[in-house]
């Protein structure tokens, strides 16, 4: 399963896994709100933007 | 085992086969248990990430946002202006161009309902990346200039990307919107102030809002029609409908004279 195999991949001890994680998990935030969130918000799911249109939009 | 035998561990794995551990062994996993545990996962992650993206749009947006819009009112070098109260003139109103480019910013716009430090750029065009979700408020290409006869129309988030137009809703008739717009090229500097009169909630198809004459489509302006108009969603959240604010000038005066004395008052 993903949670144990990625456990077992960090190298090092408890203390050194545990502080890996947490490196990984801001880095995963980071390529999330930098790339991926900017993506879905401008192409998949744009939040209302408060204009009057003649055109509806989705 | 140690206290940490709910953590699965490589000392686990190598238990298992021989049967050695007879206390606390877990149980064989079979092929639909490992699906199941799979699909929690999935799940668990799946959770996780739309909550990192709410974080990120109601949160993280304004942030960035907030920041570029600062950034943006430094590029006009607007002069720092006298805190004195200047002439209120109210004949021969200067009117700026219309910026030809999208994403132009000309002027700044400060609602003293909205908080004393509230000062946003204004930006040229309504589109949503380049200018709504950077800029902020956004003037409807087409529609009047700061000053001129007709309506001069604005749209803004009402939340997320800086959110202008948070607390639209807020504003009360006889609230002062004060526009200054700046071209440090041709030095070009007034302040414009108007005055609320009235609010409406509409789909967002109802486009006579930002007629000339506001609700009234293919009456020409007069000189008694200098209109503002501020468009947000509504409500908070959802596309469903607009909340749209008019406000009427008031008066005019040059941005050496002073400060418009509705910037340095509380509104009540």
């Amino acid at each position: 399963m993903i949670f144990p195999l990625v456990w077992r991949v960090l190298p090092g001890p408890t203390a050194l896994k545990v502080i890996e994680l947490l490196v990984l998990l801001l880095l995963l935030v980071f390529v999330l709100f930098t790339w991926v969130f900017p993506y879905i918000a401008a192409d998949i799911l744009p939040p209302p933007d408060g204009t009057v249109d003649s055109t509806p939009r989705p | 085992m140690t206290s940490h035998d709910t953590l699965p561990s490589r000392h686990d794995a190598q238990a298992s086969p021989d049967g050695g551990a007879p206390r606390k062994r877990r149980p064989r996993q079979t092929v639909g248990g490992a699906l199941l545990a799979l699909l929690a996962e999935l799940l668990i992650i799946a959770g996780a990430g739309t909550g990192l993206y709410v974080v990120w749009t109601a949160w993280w947006t304004d942030v960035v946002a907030v920041n570029e819009q600062h950034k943006l009112v430094e590029t006009l070098h607007q002069p720092e202006v006298k805190k004195v109260a200047g002439t209120e003139r109210r004949a021969d109103v200067p009117v700026l161009a219309e910026p030809p480019a999208l994403s132009d910013v000309f002027g700044t716009m400060q609602i003293p309902r909205f908080g004393a430090d509230y000062t946003r750029p204004i930006g040229e065009g309504t589109d949503r990346e380049k200018v709504l979700n950077t800029i902020g408020l956004g003037h409807y290409q087409g529609t009047a200039m700061p000053g001129a006869e007709g309506n001069f129309a604005v749209a803004g988030h009402r939340v997320t990307y800086g959110k202008p137009l948070n607390q639209i809703a807020d504003l009360k008739t006889g609230d002062s919107i004060v526009v200054r717009v700046t071209d440090a090229k041709t030095k070009f500097d007034n302040w414009y102030v108007y005055k609320v009169t009235d609010s409406q909630i509409v789909t967002p198809d109802h486009i006579e809002t930002i007629a000339p004459v506001p609700n009234k489509p293919g009456v020409e302006p007069t000189t008694d029609d200098r209109w503002l108009t501020l468009t947000a969603c509504h409500p908070m959240w959802s596309a469903a409908q607009r909340y749209v604010v008019h406000a009427k000038m008031d008066y005019w005066m040059p941005a050496s004279e002073g400060t418009p004395k509705e910037l340095t008052e509380t509104p009540k």
